[in-house]
């Protein structure tokens, strides 16, 4: 009888070896998207578009430097040159898996750095149609993830996966994401509202290979609801540039290195 | 929390040369420019429009507005490795007064190293963890800007000095020189009601302590993480920036002299994410040094301040904002032995609650703001409702009001209680 239940759970184990788990295609999407390299540094340009047009731009540095694993601990600095009225600011995060991050924000014009309380589920990133965790992540623990279907978009073979939070912590009951089954990159996201219709976009509109990472350097986010939509492009993006721990300090909020904002 | 109080004395302000800075500058400037024409240079600045129009009633003088002005800031900032020039410059036109004056709001040159740097000339330096109460943050403020409805940049006055910073592993420093000594600015007399105990006597002079080496205001500051908590301790050694009264004689006043006494404040702040939000915590020992037993009714007492702050995220683009400070004098009994018959006492124990409430909307071009004081021992208040819209990348304008009252007619908010105001800020940026 054992020796019989042995040869099936052989008999079995490749097609478990080929199949990859929802949860695991998330976890190397998460590596790709957000945890690429030692350090990475982008000029980053935003804008926001609303219905009728109207477009607002918010310009930054973005630089980010990870400490530990692929769902580990970020620490990320933001310095932003537009609009004019918040020319100078710098921003900064460390972002901890399973607890909330901390945040600073220097005020130029006061010289002034405080910590700021802000939910990251909920907070727009700078006024866009970006949540502070569409752009630093989501803990993978926090969804329960399925595979719905493996299809083809825009010629690149993906998985979709439904994701579903495990708390109402979000104002989403689901999102699906269709993976790059070769870059694992999340080519296009739709996210659906409490009453099962979709309320956010998100695309990847170009993505460009920078030191061997495949990385998106054009993206939007669509609120179908509002007709609003933020449109990002990544320029000057570095990845390994050697980033120092001392960077991400009160210091250098103060008085932002030259050498990595621009 | 040095608010006004019988500060209402028409003296001419004793004006800082600045004259010295603006020629170090311009010539370090040139020098830098022919140094290098690669070296890095911005302008930037804004033009403004800013006016304040008093709703309860006239002003003493007469006249209708608080603050009348139009302005326009450049800010020069070059850069080429070490070193950092950087000039904020405004000239402005004030209809009330009917001048147009010039005024260096920071000028200063930057030196950086990897483990240490140097900031000499006009900055501006803010310390502590308060919301608009400062313990440890004992750099001058500009209140008639504060009560006026200026923006809050123009709260904070720079000071003339030099700050080196040290960036060991273990901890940060700040040192901090300064040797030309700035008081805070009050309300114009003419401008605002405030308490005078001696409305009758004309004659009044203002004594700044005369920069000397010995008159040199020193500066601490050693900060850290500290558990996750970001903590810092605070060392002050120079003079309250408040002017207090010497009558000449106490039963038949003449005259009234103004003095900066000395003080030193020892202090620690502690600032981190806790229940959900950002907790903050502030303590400070005002050291009266010219008046430690008490008895000089020309001096103050020596005091311990405190404040606990907690500021929290409700729902999207909604912070919440609440702080409760108090103020404890020492020698008590002392003071209210030798505090003289017409001139109001002060509480042994002062307590003051502030709650800020902030929304931003559409796409945080809206916001719309609130920030509130209520001393729950004097029973005085300031409120201050604002809204702020941006109607482009470059122009923004802001709507608010500045309502005062309750307490006592010399306590800190109820002393305001006529100069209710409403204000505009225009501002396009560049």
């Amino acid at each position: 009888m054992i020796r019989y239940l042995i040869f099936l759970l052989a008999a079995l184990l490749p097609f478990e070896a080929f199949a990859i788990s929802a949860e695991d295609v998330m976890k190397k999407s998460q590596a790709a998207f957000l945890y690429q390299g030692k350090d990475f540094k982008a000029r980053v340009m935003m804008k926001l578009i609303s219905k009728s047009g109207q477009e607002r731009i918010r310009e930054m540095t973005m630089l980010r430097k990870n400490y530990g694993e692929t769902g580990g601990d970020q620490k990320f600095f933001m310095y932003f040159f537009q609009p004019a009225d918040v020319k100078d600011m710098t921003f900064m995060v460390y972002k901890y898996p399973a607890k909330d991050d901390d945040r600073w924000l220097f005020v130029p014009a006061i010289n002034m750095v405080r910590r700021i309380a802000a939910q990251d589920k909920t907070s727009s990133f700078v006024g866009s149609d970006f949540t502070y965790e569409d752009v630093s992540g989501r803990d993978i623990q926090d969804d329960t993830h399925a595979l719905v279907k493996e299809e083809k978009l825009a010629g690149k073979d993906c998985y979709v996966i439904k994701s579903t939070p495990k708390a109402g912590d979000v104002d989403y009951s689901y999102k699906l994401s269709w993976v790059d089954k070769g870059s694992f990159l999340p080519l296009k996201e739709e996210y659906y509202d409490k009453k099962g219709e979709l309320s956010r976009a998100f695309s990847a509109d170009e993505v460009k290979d920078i030191k061997g990472f495949p990385t998106i350097t054009k993206r939007t986010m669509k609120n179908l609801q509002s007709g609003h939509r933020t449109e990002v492009t990544y320029t000057k993006t570095d990845y390994n540039a050697g980033i120092e721990d001392s960077l991400f300090s009160e210091r250098y909020l103060k008085q932002p290195p030259k050498k990595w904002i621009e | 929390m040095t608010i006004i109080q019988d500060s209402r004395f028409k003296i001419q302000k004793f004006k800082r040369n600045f004259f010295v800075v603006w020629v170090l500058s311009s010539v370090l400037f040139f020098l830098f420019s022919s140094y290098t024409a690669a070296s890095d240079v911005s302008l930037h600045g804004f033009v403004q429009g800013n006016y304040s129009f008093s709703s309860r009633a006239s002003n003493p003088d007469d006249g209708d507005f608080k603050w009348a002005e139009e302005r326009v800031q450049l800010r020069l900032d070059a850069a080429k490795e070490p070193l950092r020039l950087f000039i904020k410059t405004d000239a402005f036109y004030d209809h009330i007064d009917e001048k147009a004056q010039i005024e260096l709001r920071e000028g200063y040159i930057d030196y950086i190293e990897k483990k240490w740097d140097l900031r000499a000339g006009r900055q501006i330096i803010t310390w502590g963890v308060g919301d608009l109460i400062f313990i440890n943050d004992v750099f001058p403020k500009d209140y008639e800007a504060f009560f006026s409805g200026r923006p809050m940049e123009y709260m904070k006055k720079g000071v003339d000095g030099v700050k080196i910073g040290a960036y060991p592993a273990f901890a940060s420093f700040e040192f901090i020189a300064i040797p030309i000594f700035e008081p805070n600015n009050y309300p114009n007399a003419k401008r605002f009601y405030m308490f005078d105990p001696m409305p009758n006597v004309t004659n009044r002079e203002e004594k700044d302590p005369p920069s000397n080496l010995e008159n040199t205001e020193f500066a601490f500051r050693a900060y850290r993480d500290v558990a996750g908590f970001d903590a810092s301790v605070y060392l002050y050694r120079g003079f309250y920036r408040k002017p207090y009264m010497i009558p000449d004689d106490i039963n038949s006043t003449t005259k009234i002299t103004y003095h900066y006494p000395k003080l030193s404040v020892y202090g620690a702040s502690l600032q981190g994410r806790a229940l959900d939000g950002v907790l903050s915590f502030e303590a400070g020992y005002y050291d009266s040094r010219q008046d430690r037993s008490g008895t000089d009714y020309t001096v103050p007492n020596s005091q311990t301040k405190f404040l606990i702050g907690y500021q929290r995220q409700l729902w999207e683009d909604f912070t919440v904002g609440l702080q409760y400070y108090n103020e404890y004098m020492h020698e008590y009994s002392d003071y209210v032995k030798n505090q003289p018959s017409g001139l109001p006492k002060d509480r042994k124990l002062y307590q003051l609650i502030t709650v800020r409430l902030t929304q931003f909307l559409m796409h945080q071009d809206l916001r719309l703001g609130f920030f509130s004081f209520y001393s729950t021992s004097d029973g005085d208040y300031m409120l201050n409702p604002e809204i702020k819209y941006n109607f482009s990348d470059h122009v923004w304008a802001a709507v608010g009001a500045n309502i005062f009252g309750g307490g006592e007619s010399w306590s800190q908010f109820g002393q305001l209680d006529k100069n209710d105001n409403v204000y505009l800020q225009l501002r396009y940026e560049f």
